[in-house]
Protein backbone atom coordinates (compact mmCIF):
# COMPACT_ATOMS: atom_id res chain seq x y z
CA UNK A 1 0.00 0.00 0.00
CA UNK A 2 1.26 3.47 -0.83
CA UNK A 3 2.20 5.74 2.04
CA UNK A 4 1.07 8.85 0.18
CA UNK A 5 -2.53 8.96 1.45
CA UNK A 6 -1.23 8.77 5.00
CA UNK A 7 1.14 11.72 4.54
CA UNK A 8 -1.51 13.81 2.80
CA UNK A 9 -4.04 13.09 5.56
CA UNK A 10 -1.41 13.96 8.17
CA UNK A 11 -0.55 17.25 6.48
CA UNK A 12 -4.25 18.13 6.20
CA UNK A 13 -4.75 17.46 9.92
CA UNK A 14 -1.78 19.66 10.83
CA UNK A 15 -2.98 22.46 8.54
CA UNK A 16 -6.59 22.34 9.78
CA UNK A 17 -6.41 24.84 12.71
CA UNK A 18 -4.59 27.41 10.56
CA UNK A 19 -7.28 27.33 7.91
CA UNK A 20 -10.33 26.83 10.05
CA UNK A 21 -10.26 27.97 13.64
CA UNK A 22 -13.78 28.34 14.94
CA UNK A 23 -13.34 27.62 18.67
CA UNK A 24 -16.18 25.13 19.17
CA UNK A 25 -15.37 22.70 16.33
CA UNK A 26 -11.70 22.96 17.30
CA UNK A 27 -12.59 22.16 20.89
CA UNK A 28 -14.49 19.07 19.75
CA UNK A 29 -11.56 18.08 17.53
CA UNK A 30 -9.15 18.35 20.49
CA UNK A 31 -11.44 16.23 22.67
CA UNK A 32 -11.72 13.65 19.91
CA UNK A 33 -7.92 13.48 19.58
CA UNK A 34 -7.32 13.14 23.34
CA UNK A 35 -9.98 10.47 23.72
CA UNK A 36 -8.86 8.71 20.54
CA UNK A 37 -5.46 8.43 22.13
CA UNK A 38 -7.00 7.06 25.35
CA UNK A 39 -9.06 4.50 23.42
CA UNK A 40 -6.04 3.49 21.33
CA UNK A 41 -4.15 3.00 24.59
CA UNK A 42 -6.92 0.78 25.92
CA UNK A 43 -7.05 -1.31 22.76
CA UNK A 44 -3.26 -1.79 22.81
CA UNK A 45 -3.99 -4.53 25.37
CA UNK A 46 -7.70 -4.98 24.80
CA UNK A 47 -7.14 -6.37 21.31
CA UNK A 48 -5.30 -9.32 22.85
CA UNK A 49 -8.20 -10.37 25.03
CA UNK A 50 -6.81 -8.46 28.01
CA UNK A 51 -10.10 -6.75 28.71
CA UNK A 52 -9.73 -4.00 31.27
CA UNK A 53 -12.84 -2.47 32.78
CA UNK A 54 -10.79 -0.17 34.94
CA UNK A 55 -8.70 1.98 32.64
CA UNK A 56 -10.40 5.01 34.13
CA UNK A 57 -8.15 4.28 37.10
CA UNK A 58 -5.04 4.89 35.00
CA UNK A 59 -6.53 7.96 33.36
CA UNK A 60 -7.47 9.39 36.77
CA UNK A 61 -4.01 8.62 38.13
CA UNK A 62 -2.45 10.51 35.22
CA UNK A 63 -4.72 13.52 35.64
CA UNK A 64 -4.66 13.83 39.43
CA UNK A 65 -0.95 13.11 39.94
CA UNK A 66 -0.06 15.80 37.39
CA UNK A 67 -2.47 18.35 38.87
CA UNK A 68 -1.59 17.63 42.52
CA UNK A 69 2.14 17.87 41.88
CA UNK A 70 1.58 21.23 40.20
CA UNK A 71 -0.72 22.73 42.83
CA UNK A 72 0.89 21.25 45.93
CA UNK A 73 4.54 21.06 44.97
CA UNK A 74 4.86 23.55 42.15
CA UNK A 75 6.21 20.75 39.98
CA UNK A 76 6.04 21.58 36.28
CA UNK A 77 3.95 19.15 34.23
CA UNK A 78 7.12 18.51 32.24
CA UNK A 79 8.27 16.56 35.30
CA UNK A 80 4.82 15.89 36.72
CA UNK A 81 3.57 14.02 33.65
CA UNK A 82 6.49 11.54 33.58
CA UNK A 83 5.90 10.95 37.30
CA UNK A 84 2.20 10.43 36.57
CA UNK A 85 3.02 7.91 33.82
CA UNK A 86 5.31 6.10 36.22
CA UNK A 87 2.53 6.04 38.80
CA UNK A 88 0.12 4.61 36.23
CA UNK A 89 2.68 1.98 35.20
CA UNK A 90 3.36 1.07 38.83
CA UNK A 91 -0.34 0.71 39.54
CA UNK A 92 -0.61 -1.55 36.48
CA UNK A 93 2.23 -3.79 37.68
CA UNK A 94 0.76 -3.93 41.19
CA UNK A 95 -2.60 -5.13 39.93
CA UNK A 96 -1.66 -7.07 36.80
CA UNK A 97 1.40 -8.97 37.99
CA UNK A 98 -0.45 -11.07 40.59
CA UNK A 99 -3.26 -11.64 38.06
CA UNK A 100 -0.90 -12.86 35.35
CA UNK A 101 1.33 -14.80 37.72
CA UNK A 102 -1.62 -16.70 39.17
CA UNK A 103 -3.42 -16.94 35.84
CA UNK A 104 -6.43 -14.84 36.56
CA UNK A 105 -7.69 -14.41 33.01
CA UNK A 106 -10.81 -13.59 31.01
CA UNK A 107 -13.82 -12.54 33.05
CA UNK A 108 -11.94 -12.72 36.33
CA UNK A 109 -9.24 -10.39 35.07
CA UNK A 110 -11.92 -7.99 33.87
CA UNK A 111 -13.50 -8.05 37.34
CA UNK A 112 -10.18 -7.31 39.04
CA UNK A 113 -9.65 -4.30 36.77
CA UNK A 114 -13.22 -3.19 37.47
CA UNK A 115 -12.32 -3.19 41.16
CA UNK A 116 -9.13 -1.26 40.41
CA UNK A 117 -11.12 1.48 38.67
CA UNK A 118 -13.52 1.58 41.61
CA UNK A 119 -10.70 1.84 44.14
CA UNK A 120 -8.99 4.72 42.34
CA UNK A 121 -12.34 6.52 42.17
CA UNK A 122 -12.92 5.95 45.89
CA UNK A 123 -9.43 7.16 46.79
CA UNK A 124 -9.92 10.37 44.79
CA UNK A 125 -13.32 10.97 46.37
CA UNK A 126 -12.25 10.05 49.90
CA UNK A 127 -9.14 12.24 49.95
CA UNK A 128 -11.26 15.30 49.24
CA UNK A 129 -9.06 17.56 51.36
CA UNK A 130 -6.41 17.16 48.69
CA UNK A 131 -8.32 16.32 45.55
CA UNK A 132 -11.51 18.30 46.04
CA UNK A 133 -13.45 15.03 46.05
CA UNK A 134 -16.42 14.73 43.77
CA UNK A 135 -16.53 18.51 43.30
CA UNK A 136 -13.50 18.27 41.07
CA UNK A 137 -10.10 19.85 40.96
CA UNK A 138 -8.56 22.74 39.08
CA UNK A 139 -4.85 23.15 38.37
CA UNK A 140 -3.78 26.66 39.35
CA UNK A 141 -3.43 29.12 36.53
CA UNK A 142 0.10 30.24 35.85
CA UNK A 143 0.51 34.02 35.80
CA UNK A 144 -0.17 35.40 32.36
CA UNK A 145 -2.24 32.49 31.03
CA UNK A 146 -0.08 30.78 28.45
CA UNK A 147 3.13 29.17 29.58
CA UNK A 148 5.26 26.42 28.17
CA UNK A 149 6.69 25.79 31.65
CA UNK A 150 3.22 25.22 33.12
CA UNK A 151 1.97 23.51 29.97
CA UNK A 152 -0.98 25.89 29.93
CA UNK A 153 -2.09 27.50 26.69
CA UNK A 154 -5.01 29.77 26.04
CA UNK A 155 -4.94 29.22 22.28
CA UNK A 156 -6.85 26.22 20.97
CA UNK A 157 -4.51 25.85 18.00
CA UNK A 158 -1.59 24.97 20.30
CA UNK A 159 -3.69 22.38 22.11
CA UNK A 160 -4.92 20.96 18.86
CA UNK A 161 -1.35 20.44 17.66
CA UNK A 162 -0.25 18.88 20.98
CA UNK A 163 -3.23 16.52 20.98
CA UNK A 164 -2.58 15.66 17.33
CA UNK A 165 1.07 14.83 18.06
CA UNK A 166 0.19 12.63 21.04
CA UNK A 167 -2.56 10.88 19.05
CA UNK A 168 -0.08 10.22 16.21
CA UNK A 169 2.42 8.88 18.76
CA UNK A 170 -0.28 6.52 20.02
CA UNK A 171 -0.83 5.22 16.50
CA UNK A 172 2.93 4.83 16.10
CA UNK A 173 3.02 2.63 19.22
CA UNK A 174 0.07 0.64 17.87
CA UNK A 175 1.89 -0.02 14.58
CA UNK A 176 5.15 -0.84 16.34
CA UNK A 177 3.39 -3.48 18.46
CA UNK A 178 1.48 -4.72 15.41
CA UNK A 179 4.67 -5.41 13.49
CA UNK A 180 6.53 -7.04 16.37
CA UNK A 181 7.10 -10.54 17.70
CA UNK A 182 5.31 -9.32 20.83
CA UNK A 183 2.09 -9.28 18.80
CA UNK A 184 2.54 -12.91 17.76
CA UNK A 185 3.27 -13.85 21.35
CA UNK A 186 0.22 -11.99 22.68
CA UNK A 187 -2.10 -13.41 20.00
CA UNK A 188 -0.85 -16.88 20.91
CA UNK A 189 -1.25 -16.18 24.64
CA UNK A 190 -4.79 -14.94 24.10
CA UNK A 191 -5.67 -18.28 22.50
CA UNK A 192 -3.75 -20.76 24.63
CA UNK A 193 -1.32 -19.80 27.39
CA UNK A 194 0.14 -23.29 27.80
CA UNK A 195 0.81 -23.73 24.11
CA UNK A 196 2.40 -20.27 24.01
CA UNK A 197 4.63 -21.11 26.97
CA UNK A 198 5.69 -24.31 25.19
CA UNK A 199 7.17 -22.20 22.38
CA UNK A 200 9.41 -20.42 24.88
CA UNK A 201 7.27 -17.36 25.55
CA UNK A 202 7.43 -16.01 29.12
CA UNK A 203 3.67 -15.51 29.31
CA UNK A 204 3.57 -13.35 32.46
CA UNK A 205 6.34 -11.03 31.28
CA UNK A 206 4.89 -10.47 27.80
CA UNK A 207 1.42 -9.74 29.16
CA UNK A 208 2.88 -7.38 31.72
CA UNK A 209 4.80 -5.50 29.00
CA UNK A 210 1.73 -4.57 26.99
CA UNK A 211 -0.28 -3.81 30.14
CA UNK A 212 2.34 -1.35 31.38
CA UNK A 213 2.52 0.33 27.96
CA UNK A 214 -1.26 0.59 27.83
CA UNK A 215 -1.56 1.94 31.39
CA UNK A 216 1.19 4.55 30.96
CA UNK A 217 -0.37 5.74 27.68
CA UNK A 218 -3.76 6.03 29.35
CA UNK A 219 -2.23 8.01 32.22
CA UNK A 220 -0.76 10.37 29.62
CA UNK A 221 -4.24 10.82 28.15
CA UNK A 222 -5.48 11.76 31.63
CA UNK A 223 -2.68 14.27 32.18
CA UNK A 224 -3.30 15.80 28.77
CA UNK A 225 -7.03 16.06 29.40
CA UNK A 226 -6.32 17.76 32.72
CA UNK A 227 -3.94 20.31 31.21
CA UNK A 228 -6.35 21.11 28.41
CA UNK A 229 -9.63 21.31 30.33
CA UNK A 230 -8.01 22.82 33.45
CA UNK A 231 -10.67 20.99 35.44
CA UNK A 232 -10.95 17.37 36.40
CA UNK A 233 -13.47 15.47 38.46
CA UNK A 234 -13.61 11.80 39.44
CA UNK A 235 -16.50 11.24 37.04
CA UNK A 236 -14.94 12.86 33.98
CA UNK A 237 -11.51 11.18 34.13
CA UNK A 238 -11.83 8.19 36.41
CA UNK A 239 -15.35 6.90 36.90
CA UNK A 240 -16.69 3.58 35.76
CA UNK A 241 -18.42 5.36 32.91
CA UNK A 242 -15.02 6.51 31.65
CA UNK A 243 -13.73 2.94 31.81
CA UNK A 244 -16.77 1.55 30.02
CA UNK A 245 -16.69 4.35 27.46
CA UNK A 246 -13.18 3.17 26.47
CA UNK A 247 -14.43 -0.37 25.95
CA UNK A 248 -17.45 0.85 24.05
CA UNK A 249 -15.59 3.21 21.72
CA UNK A 250 -12.88 0.66 20.93
CA UNK A 251 -15.41 -2.07 20.18
CA UNK A 252 -17.63 0.20 18.06
CA UNK A 253 -14.75 1.61 16.02
CA UNK A 254 -12.91 -1.67 15.69
CA UNK A 255 -10.60 -3.32 18.20
CA UNK A 256 -8.27 -4.95 15.73
CA UNK A 257 -7.45 -2.06 13.40
CA UNK A 258 -5.20 0.91 14.12
CA UNK A 259 -7.76 3.64 13.49
CA UNK A 260 -10.67 1.72 15.00
CA UNK A 261 -10.51 3.43 18.42
CA UNK A 262 -10.26 6.80 16.65
CA UNK A 263 -13.42 6.09 14.67
CA UNK A 264 -14.99 5.05 17.96
CA UNK A 265 -13.99 8.36 19.55
CA UNK A 266 -15.46 10.37 16.69
CA UNK A 267 -18.75 8.50 17.00
CA UNK A 268 -19.05 8.58 20.80
CA UNK A 269 -18.04 12.20 21.24
CA UNK A 270 -20.25 13.48 18.45
CA UNK A 271 -23.12 11.41 19.84
CA UNK A 272 -22.60 12.81 23.34
CA UNK A 273 -22.47 16.36 21.95
CA UNK A 274 -25.60 15.90 19.87
CA UNK A 275 -27.46 14.50 22.87
CA UNK A 276 -26.22 17.34 25.07
CA UNK A 277 -27.24 20.04 22.62
CA UNK A 278 -30.57 18.59 21.51
CA UNK A 279 -31.88 17.36 24.84
CA UNK A 280 -29.85 19.58 27.15
CA UNK A 281 -29.06 18.92 30.78
CA UNK A 282 -32.06 16.65 31.18
CA UNK A 283 -30.07 14.07 29.21
CA UNK A 284 -27.02 13.98 31.49
CA UNK A 285 -26.01 10.31 31.65
CA UNK A 286 -28.18 9.32 28.72
CA UNK A 287 -25.15 8.82 26.55
CA UNK A 288 -24.10 6.00 28.87
CA UNK A 289 -27.49 4.38 28.44
CA UNK A 290 -27.18 4.58 24.68
CA UNK A 291 -23.59 3.25 24.85
CA UNK A 292 -24.71 0.26 26.88
CA UNK A 293 -27.47 -0.66 24.46
CA UNK A 294 -25.26 -0.14 21.40
CA UNK A 295 -22.41 -2.13 22.94
CA UNK A 296 -24.62 -5.21 23.10
CA UNK A 297 -25.72 -4.69 19.51
CA UNK A 298 -22.13 -4.33 18.29
CA UNK A 299 -20.73 -7.31 20.16
CA UNK A 300 -23.49 -9.50 18.75
CA UNK A 301 -23.76 -8.20 15.17
CA UNK A 302 -20.53 -6.35 14.38
CA UNK A 303 -17.74 -7.75 16.56
CA UNK A 304 -15.04 -6.27 14.33
CA UNK A 305 -16.46 -2.78 14.80
CA UNK A 306 -17.33 -0.26 12.11
CA UNK A 307 -13.87 0.38 10.67
CA UNK A 308 -12.83 -3.25 11.09
CA UNK A 309 -15.86 -4.43 9.12
CA UNK A 310 -15.36 -1.86 6.37
CA UNK A 311 -11.69 -2.78 5.94
CA UNK A 312 -12.48 -6.50 5.97
CA UNK A 313 -14.99 -5.99 3.14
CA UNK A 314 -12.54 -3.95 1.10
CA UNK A 315 -9.89 -6.63 1.38
CA UNK A 316 -12.15 -9.14 -0.30
CA UNK B 1 21.68 -36.32 28.55
CA UNK B 2 18.58 -36.58 30.73
CA UNK B 3 18.50 -38.51 33.97
CA UNK B 4 15.45 -38.92 36.18
CA UNK B 5 15.81 -40.20 39.74
CA UNK B 6 12.96 -41.22 42.02
CA UNK B 7 10.36 -39.05 40.29
CA UNK B 8 6.94 -38.92 41.96
CA UNK B 9 3.85 -36.88 41.22
CA UNK B 10 0.60 -37.00 43.17
CA UNK B 11 -2.76 -35.40 42.46
CA UNK B 12 -4.50 -35.22 45.84
CA UNK B 13 -4.57 -38.78 47.12
CA UNK B 14 -3.83 -40.30 43.72
CA UNK B 15 -0.24 -41.18 42.92
CA UNK B 16 0.14 -40.71 39.17
CA UNK B 17 3.88 -41.40 39.07
CA UNK B 18 5.59 -43.36 41.82
CA UNK B 19 9.36 -43.31 42.27
CA UNK B 20 10.32 -43.68 38.61
CA UNK B 21 13.95 -43.52 37.51
CA UNK B 22 15.36 -43.67 33.99
CA UNK B 23 17.92 -42.07 31.74
CA UNK B 24 17.94 -40.86 28.14
CA UNK B 25 21.18 -41.22 26.21
CA UNK B 26 22.27 -38.64 23.62
CA UNK B 27 21.06 -39.47 20.11
CA UNK B 28 18.62 -42.21 21.04
CA UNK B 29 14.90 -42.55 20.56
CA UNK B 30 13.33 -43.75 23.78
CA UNK B 31 9.76 -45.00 23.61
CA UNK B 32 7.54 -44.48 26.64
CA UNK B 33 4.47 -46.69 26.59
CA UNK B 34 1.75 -47.87 28.93
CA UNK B 35 -2.01 -48.25 29.13
CA UNK B 36 -4.30 -45.29 29.81
CA UNK B 37 -3.66 -43.78 33.24
CA UNK B 38 -0.25 -45.41 33.56
CA UNK B 39 1.44 -42.06 34.19
CA UNK B 40 3.23 -41.52 30.89
CA UNK B 41 1.53 -38.21 30.16
CA UNK B 42 2.25 -37.07 33.71
CA UNK B 43 5.96 -37.83 33.32
CA UNK B 44 5.88 -36.06 29.99
CA UNK B 45 4.30 -32.94 31.48
CA UNK B 46 6.71 -32.90 34.41
CA UNK B 47 9.66 -33.07 32.00
CA UNK B 48 8.21 -30.19 29.94
CA UNK B 49 7.66 -28.06 33.05
CA UNK B 50 3.87 -28.05 32.81
CA UNK B 51 3.69 -29.93 36.15
CA UNK B 52 5.87 -29.56 39.22
CA UNK B 53 7.19 -32.87 40.59
CA UNK B 54 6.51 -33.79 44.23
CA UNK B 55 9.73 -35.72 44.66
CA UNK B 56 12.78 -36.76 42.70
CA UNK B 57 15.31 -35.04 40.51
CA UNK B 58 15.39 -34.35 36.79
CA UNK B 59 18.80 -33.49 35.44
CA UNK B 60 19.26 -32.26 31.88
CA UNK B 61 22.91 -32.04 30.79
CA UNK B 62 23.89 -32.08 34.44
CA UNK B 63 21.50 -29.34 35.46
CA UNK B 64 18.48 -29.76 37.73
CA UNK B 65 15.38 -28.72 35.79
CA UNK B 66 12.56 -30.15 37.93
CA UNK B 67 9.93 -27.48 38.57
CA UNK B 68 11.33 -24.92 36.11
CA UNK B 69 8.74 -22.96 34.11
CA UNK B 70 7.98 -24.34 30.62
CA UNK B 71 9.48 -21.33 28.82
CA UNK B 72 12.80 -21.86 30.61
CA UNK B 73 12.86 -25.54 29.78
CA UNK B 74 12.31 -24.74 26.10
CA UNK B 75 15.19 -22.29 26.24
CA UNK B 76 17.46 -24.92 27.78
CA UNK B 77 16.89 -27.08 24.70
CA UNK B 78 13.87 -29.30 25.36
CA UNK B 79 11.02 -28.97 22.85
CA UNK B 80 7.60 -30.55 23.26
CA UNK B 81 4.53 -31.34 21.19
CA UNK B 82 0.98 -31.61 22.42
CA UNK B 83 -1.03 -34.81 22.13
CA UNK B 84 -4.03 -32.88 20.84
CA UNK B 85 -2.56 -30.28 18.45
CA UNK B 86 -2.88 -26.74 19.73
CA UNK B 87 -2.34 -24.39 16.75
CA UNK B 88 -2.83 -20.62 17.12
CA UNK B 89 -5.69 -19.78 14.78
CA UNK B 90 -5.11 -16.04 14.94
CA UNK B 91 -1.65 -16.52 13.44
CA UNK B 92 -0.55 -17.73 10.02
CA UNK B 93 1.22 -21.07 9.64
CA UNK B 94 4.69 -19.48 9.60
CA UNK B 95 3.83 -17.18 12.50
CA UNK B 96 2.77 -20.23 14.53
CA UNK B 97 6.24 -21.65 14.12
CA UNK B 98 8.27 -18.42 14.25
CA UNK B 99 7.31 -17.94 17.90
CA UNK B 100 9.57 -20.81 18.94
CA UNK B 101 12.19 -19.64 16.43
CA UNK B 102 12.27 -16.35 18.33
CA UNK B 103 11.27 -16.89 21.96
CA UNK B 104 12.68 -20.42 22.12
CA UNK B 105 16.05 -19.39 20.73
CA UNK B 106 16.93 -16.45 22.97
CA UNK B 107 15.36 -13.82 20.72
CA UNK B 108 17.64 -13.70 17.67
CA UNK B 109 17.13 -11.21 14.84
CA UNK B 110 13.70 -11.40 13.23
CA UNK B 111 15.08 -12.74 9.95
CA UNK B 112 16.88 -15.58 11.72
CA UNK B 113 13.75 -16.53 13.63
CA UNK B 114 11.85 -16.75 10.33
CA UNK B 115 14.63 -18.84 8.79
CA UNK B 116 14.41 -21.28 11.70
CA UNK B 117 10.63 -21.45 11.24
CA UNK B 118 10.90 -22.08 7.50
CA UNK B 119 13.54 -24.79 7.98
CA UNK B 120 11.35 -26.54 10.54
CA UNK B 121 8.29 -26.33 8.27
CA UNK B 122 10.25 -27.66 5.30
CA UNK B 123 11.64 -30.55 7.34
CA UNK B 124 8.19 -31.74 8.41
CA UNK B 125 6.79 -31.17 4.92
CA UNK B 126 4.49 -28.21 5.43
CA UNK B 127 4.28 -25.14 3.14
CA UNK B 128 6.69 -22.34 3.99
CA UNK B 129 5.01 -19.46 2.18
CA UNK B 130 4.02 -16.56 4.39
CA UNK B 131 0.39 -16.57 3.31
CA UNK B 132 -0.31 -20.18 4.34
CA UNK B 133 -2.98 -20.53 7.01
CA UNK B 134 -3.49 -23.10 9.76
CA UNK B 135 -7.22 -23.24 9.07
CA UNK B 136 -8.23 -26.34 7.19
CA UNK B 137 -5.14 -28.37 8.09
CA UNK B 138 -6.00 -32.06 8.57
CA UNK B 139 -5.06 -34.28 11.51
CA UNK B 140 -1.76 -35.37 10.00
CA UNK B 141 -0.74 -31.82 9.05
CA UNK B 142 -1.59 -30.56 12.55
CA UNK B 143 0.66 -33.25 14.04
CA UNK B 144 3.42 -32.05 11.70
CA UNK B 145 2.79 -28.47 12.80
CA UNK B 146 3.26 -29.54 16.43
CA UNK B 147 6.62 -31.03 15.49
CA UNK B 148 7.63 -27.93 13.49
CA UNK B 149 6.75 -25.69 16.46
CA UNK B 150 8.90 -27.82 18.75
CA UNK B 151 11.81 -28.05 16.27
CA UNK B 152 12.00 -24.32 15.48
CA UNK B 153 13.31 -23.72 19.00
CA UNK B 154 16.37 -25.81 18.06
CA UNK B 155 15.95 -28.47 20.76
CA UNK B 156 18.57 -31.01 21.75
CA UNK B 157 15.83 -33.17 23.19
CA UNK B 158 12.37 -33.55 21.66
CA UNK B 159 9.43 -34.73 23.74
CA UNK B 160 6.88 -36.13 21.29
CA UNK B 161 3.42 -36.80 22.75
CA UNK B 162 1.25 -39.34 20.93
CA UNK B 163 2.33 -38.30 17.49
CA UNK B 164 0.31 -41.14 15.95
CA UNK B 165 -3.08 -40.91 17.62
CA UNK B 166 -5.83 -39.99 15.21
CA UNK B 167 -3.86 -40.91 12.09
CA UNK B 168 -4.57 -43.64 9.54
CA UNK B 169 -2.08 -46.41 8.85
CA UNK B 170 -0.30 -44.65 6.01
CA UNK B 171 -0.03 -41.39 7.95
CA UNK B 172 1.33 -43.29 10.95
CA UNK B 173 4.14 -44.73 8.84
CA UNK B 174 4.95 -41.25 7.56
CA UNK B 175 4.94 -39.79 11.07
CA UNK B 176 7.26 -42.55 12.29
CA UNK B 177 9.59 -41.88 9.36
CA UNK B 178 9.55 -38.21 10.21
CA UNK B 179 10.69 -38.89 13.78
CA UNK B 180 13.51 -41.07 12.40
CA UNK B 181 14.51 -38.27 10.04
CA UNK B 182 14.47 -35.67 12.82
CA UNK B 183 16.94 -37.77 14.76
CA UNK B 184 19.12 -38.48 11.73
CA UNK B 185 19.16 -35.01 10.11
CA UNK B 186 19.15 -32.82 13.21
CA UNK B 187 20.79 -35.15 15.70
CA UNK B 188 17.90 -34.55 18.08
CA UNK B 189 17.39 -37.01 20.92
CA UNK B 190 13.74 -38.07 21.22
CA UNK B 191 11.49 -39.26 24.02
CA UNK B 192 8.39 -40.59 22.32
CA UNK B 193 5.26 -41.19 24.36
CA UNK B 194 2.72 -43.34 22.58
CA UNK B 195 -0.40 -45.31 23.22
CA UNK B 196 -0.18 -47.20 19.94
CA UNK B 197 2.59 -49.74 20.30
CA UNK B 198 3.21 -51.52 17.01
CA UNK B 199 4.92 -48.83 14.93
CA UNK B 200 6.72 -47.35 17.91
CA UNK B 201 8.47 -50.68 18.52
CA UNK B 202 9.97 -50.56 15.02
CA UNK B 203 11.40 -47.05 15.42
CA UNK B 204 12.69 -46.71 18.98
CA UNK B 205 16.09 -47.84 20.23
CA UNK B 206 14.82 -48.62 23.69
CA UNK B 207 11.43 -48.72 25.28
CA UNK B 208 10.17 -48.17 28.81
CA UNK B 209 6.80 -49.48 29.99
CA UNK B 210 4.73 -47.86 32.74
CA UNK B 211 1.76 -49.24 34.65
CA UNK B 212 -0.11 -47.56 37.50
CA UNK B 213 2.61 -44.95 37.80
CA UNK B 214 5.48 -47.43 38.08
CA UNK B 215 8.13 -48.58 35.67
CA UNK B 216 7.59 -52.27 34.97
CA UNK B 217 10.03 -52.85 32.13
CA UNK B 218 12.80 -51.15 30.20
CA UNK B 219 15.03 -52.41 27.42
CA UNK B 220 15.26 -53.26 23.73
CA UNK B 221 11.88 -53.47 21.99
CA UNK B 222 12.14 -57.22 21.38
CA UNK B 223 13.00 -57.91 25.03
CA UNK B 224 10.22 -55.74 26.35
CA UNK B 225 7.65 -57.21 24.00
CA UNK B 226 8.54 -60.67 25.31
CA UNK B 227 8.39 -59.65 28.98
CA UNK B 228 5.54 -61.56 30.66
CA UNK B 229 4.64 -58.61 32.94
CA UNK B 230 4.34 -56.31 29.97
CA UNK B 231 2.19 -58.80 28.14
CA UNK B 232 -0.01 -59.21 31.17
CA UNK B 233 -0.65 -55.53 32.06
CA UNK B 234 -0.31 -53.90 28.72
CA UNK B 235 -1.44 -56.37 26.14
CA UNK B 236 -3.79 -58.59 28.02
CA UNK B 237 -4.11 -61.37 25.51
CA UNK B 238 -1.60 -63.79 24.11
CA UNK B 239 -2.68 -63.10 20.55
CA UNK B 240 -1.80 -59.41 20.84
CA UNK B 241 1.57 -60.31 22.30
CA UNK B 242 2.36 -62.44 19.30
CA UNK B 243 1.41 -59.58 16.96
CA UNK B 244 3.63 -57.08 18.75
CA UNK B 245 6.56 -59.47 18.97
CA UNK B 246 6.24 -60.02 15.24
CA UNK B 247 6.15 -56.29 14.62
CA UNK B 248 9.26 -55.79 16.72
CA UNK B 249 11.07 -58.55 14.87
CA UNK B 250 10.22 -56.97 11.48
CA UNK B 251 11.67 -53.60 12.51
Amino acid sequence: MSRWPRWIAGAALVALPFVYHAPYPLHIAILILIWSFAYTSWSAMGRFGLTSLGHGGFMGTGAYVTALLWNRGGVSPWLGIPVALLAGALLAVLVAYPCFRYRITGHYFALVTLALGGIVLQVITATRDYTGGSLGYTPERYQGGSSLYALQFSGKTTWYLIALAVWAAGLYVWYRVDGSMLRYALEAISEDEDAAAATGVHVTAEKLKITVVSAAMTALAGALYCQYQMFISPDTVSGISVSLQMVFAAVVGGLYVALGPTVGAVITILMAEVLRISVGTRAVGWDNLVYGALLVVFIVFLPKGILGTVLAHRQR
Amino acid sequence: MLSIEGLSKRFGGFTAVNNVSFAVEPGEILGLIGPNGSGKSTIFNVLAGALVPDAGSIRFEGREIGGLAPYRIVNLGIGRTFQIPRPFHRLSLVENVVLSGFYGQGRPARARAFEAAERALALVGLPTDRAASVDGLGAAALKKLELAKALASGPKLLLADESLSGLDEHEMDQAADLLRRIRKDLGVTIVWVEHIMGILMRVVDRVMVLDHGEKIAEGLPAQVAADPRVIEVYLGTQAAAVRVAAAAARG
